[in-house]
């Protein structure tokens, strides 16, 4: 049938399941939003700024596992989408990016509103496309679809030009296999190689302090059932990142929470003192390993992960297996139920557990609790009981994200949605919003910082236009408190550029949107308010907490220092951990 | 310390261990790539060798005898930890089809250049064409001021062309990057 270039775009979309998009109209990309209209199936979110829709995109694909879409025209459309781009190609986040460009014939004249996003965002993408001929739109934008969720996932950009949109066409929308089969240089390995898994079973059946690292890909992979039945078949402690909060459930008896820079002591000891680690879907970032040559320095090191290019990175390991986590921990599982699940040290793993706990119940997870000002760890103590631990929890970056990934507990996959690799502020209230209308049925709290919601903070009237309850606790010290707080333990408290403590009244703004708004100065009013947030269904809810200013974010392992440098809860250096001995 | 690690009778020894991190050799890696012939190939994968700070000292790029394919031949000085991982993220790119670092590969390697010499008097045209001779290259373009030579061959062959006609004078010199193909017969290895 012939039809427009922009209907086709909407077919595709249709085909690949979407059903929602973020985005903001303008010139080049106006034949889309015309065919939009004129088909009227796809929902429309209009954000109020192209990066709140790239993000609004992501935190939908966060939550749901789908793939997220966002659209915007050339030029400063394109542009305003580059954060949210680099933010999705760091966090392995599966969007598809549809820009508009200036018509073929202008390309490369500096027309109007025109901008190499195909050569900008070259670096921060899976892959991007430019469409030259009508005849190719369907299948780009389908391998886009591909591309973007399978394998490690990641954004791809679809650059369209306005008179593509505008030819018509009769060219069939190409079925799944031959989009498959268009990509012959694009063959994600699944599987994992038999000898290598069967080399990880043999560490692990030698293992005597064993532990597991699991990072984002296990989220990704929906590896959850595998990693608790391998956990408790092998009786072994697990750590997730940031990013892979939620992969496992963080009450259970081995979890050991997060491990790195803000990890917890005993998360971090068990790493530094195993003799085997079981690394899941995780890339050994800077800030988890810290210093490399004293990241579990005794330990042999199993790598599961899809991604080739992430295995021996950054610490040489000595089993690398590349595949999807959860077809390879299923494998080692059915493996080991094969050999017995036999541990050949049970008295020395024992020991390890008994050591860990030990190590647990002498630094836990703390603080120093007030009556009279609101301490910002509270306030997430208090979110996490009113909600049953159940909420969806979204965050900016800063120190509230990181209090809201020590002091909220995860239970499921998908639970914790934060700008983890790029560190984006601003990330969060956008993110809720996509989390929210992806998973109406969840409650959604944004737990943002004062610094970081003001980055986004114009789609407030976008969360009111749609009605979406998602509920904003701004963690208000009045400053950008994670550079405040390297200022004060590296900089002499040099409290360079900083205080932001000239700031809008957030409960006025709230009421300006025609969302609500409500603000806690004392600790009996925290919970208080959370209740009455969680009343209101038919509009965005902003809190404003006023925190304690100067509270810090401990244990810390500073930038580029060994696990042994940890400053404590107390915010001294541990004796302990400064002569850190390895046990076994 | 004592209460953890002592009454859990785990016995506490030795300093802290050091892990070993891999550091590689400075050194020129040959690499093949066969990539789809698609818009902005290359400029993907010089964006990836420029983004691990690296520069490219010899590139060629030609299509091969399959339609909508090319063969790339790409020489670059790096750490062979980091280039192993460059070679990781050229395999994952969409329209790269192989990628195979040739360094340690038993493989053979041309270039080609042309050389323009001055010859203005016989004693150097004699000179020039017995080098030309020895060489086995050959005399593509005569003036009655020069020579230019075409030369084929291994880095160092035509590095030492270059050199015994340097005295006579170069007008100017146009090189090729190198192009590498695997030896037949020798150890396989896949990818």
């Amino acid at each position: 049938m012939l039809r427009k270039g922009a209907d086709i775009v909407i077919e595709t979309l249709k085909e690949e399941g979407v059903e929602l998009v973020f985005g903001h109209p303008g010139g080049a990309i106006m034949e889309v939003y015309d065919a939009l209209y004129r088909d009227g199936y796809i929902k429309h979110i209009l954000a109020r700024h192209e990066q709140g829709a790239g993000h609004m995109a992501e935190g939908y694909a966060k939550a749901t596992g789908k793939v997220g879409v966002a659209m915007s025209t050339s030029g400063p459309g394109a542009t305003n989408l580059v954060t949210a781009i680099a933010d999705a190609y760091m966090d392995s986040v599966p969007v598809v990016f549809i820009t508009g460009q200036v018509p073929t014939h202008l390309i490369g004249n500096d027309a109007f509103q025109e901008v190499d996003i195909v050569g900008i965002t070259r670096a921060i993408t899976k892959h991007n496309f430019l469409v030259k001929k009508i005849e190719e739109l369907p299948l780009i934008l389908r391998q886009a679809f591909y591309i973007a969720r399978t394998g490690r996932p990641g954004p791809v950009l679809v650059d369209i030009p306005k008179d593509i949109t505008q030819k018509l066409s009769d060219v069939p929308v190409p079925t799944f296999d031959e989009v498959k089969e268009s990509l012959p240089g694009y063959r994600p390995h699944l599987e994992g190689n038999l000898q290598q898994i069967k080399r990880a079973v043999r560490f692990i059946l030698e293992a005597k302090r064993p532990v597991m690292y699991v990072g984002g890909g296990a989220v990704q992979a929906e590896a959850q059932k595998e990693l608790v039945e391998l956990a408790e078949l092998m009786n072994i402690p697990v750590t997730t990142t940031n990013m892979g909060k939620g992969a496992f459930p963080e009450l259970h008896p081995l979890s050991l929470h997060m491990l790195g820079m803000h990890g917890t002591y005993y998360a971090n000891m068990a790493v530094y003192n195993c003799d085997l680690l079981i690394a899941v879907g995780a890339r050994f970032d800077d800030r988890v390993t810290g210093k490399v040559e004293e990241f579990a320095p005794q330990a042999k090191i199993v790598h599961i992960d899809i991604d080739p290019a992430s295995i021996s990175k950054n610490i040489v390991v000595d089993v690398p297996i590349v595949g999807d986590v959860r077809i390879v921990l299923r494998k080692i599982i059915e493996e080991l139920k094969r050999e017995v699940a036999k541990t050949l040290y049970p008295e020395e793993k024992q020991k390890w557990i008994e050591q860990i706990e030990a190590w647990r119940k002498k630094h836990p997870l703390t603080y120093a609790r007030s009556n009279s000002i609101i301490k910002p760890q509270y306030v997430i103590e208090q979110i996490y009981e009113a909600t049953k631990g159940e909420a969806i929890i979204t965050t900016g970056v800063g120190q509230h994200q990181m209090w809201s990934a020590m002091f909220y507990k995860y239970s499921f996959p998908r639970q914790f949605i934060n700008s983890g690799g790029l560190g984006t502020m601003g990330f969060g209230f956008p993110a809720g919003i996509g989390a929210k209308l992806g998973r109406p049925e969840r409650e959604v709290f944004v737990i943002d910082g004062d610094g970081s919601f003001m980055m986004t903070m114009q789609e407030l009237i976008t969360a009111v236009q749609y009605r979406v309850p998602v509920k904003v606790a701004i963690i208000n010290n009045g400053y950008l408190g994670m550079v405040r707080q390297w200022q004060e333990l590296f900089y002499e408290r040099r409290y360079s550029e900083v205080d932001l403590s000239v700031q809008p009244d957030f409960v006025k703004l709230a009421e300006a949107c025609g969302a609500a708004g409500f603000r806690a100065e004392k600790p009996s009013e925290v919970r208080e308010i959370i209740e009455e947030a969680l009343k209101i269904q038919d509009r965005p809810v902003i809190m404003d907490f006023h925190v304690d200013r100067e509270e810090n974010v401990l244990p810390m392992v500073p930038a580029g220092k060994s696990y042994r440098d940890m400053i404590l809860e107390d915010g001294k250096k541990s004796v302990e951990a400064e002569t850190m001995y390895l046990v076994g | 310390m004592a209460d953890t690690v002592g009454t859990r009778g785990l016995e506490a020894i030795k300093a802290p261990l050091f892990r070993e991190v891999k550091k590689g050799e400075m050194r020129k890696h040959i690499i093949n790539l066969t990539v789809r012939n698609e818009l902005g190939v290359l400029a993907r994968i010089a964006t990836l060798i420029a983004g691990k700070g690296y520069n490219i000292e010899g590139l060629s790029v030609g299509e091969t005898h399959e339609k909508g394919i090319s063969r790339m031949t790409l020489e670059v000085i790096g750490d062979d930890v980091v280039i192993d991982q460059v070679v990781k993220q050229l395999r994952k790119l969409i329209d790269t089809l192989k990628v195979k670092d040739l360094t340690d590969t038993p493989h053979v390697e041309r270039e080609l250049a042309l050389v323009k010499v001055h010859t203005a008097t016989p004693r150097a045209r004699d000179e020039v064409l017995r080098l030309v001779e020895i060489f086995r290259a050959k005399v593509v373009d005569v003036s009655s001021e020069t020579y230019t030579v075409e030369i084929t061959g291994t880095e160092d062959k035509i590095k030492a062309f270059i050199e015994l006609v340097r005295p006579f004078g170069i007008k100017e010199m146009a090189r090729t990057g190198k192009i590498a193909m695997k030896r037949e017969g020798s150890i396989q290895e896949e990818e």
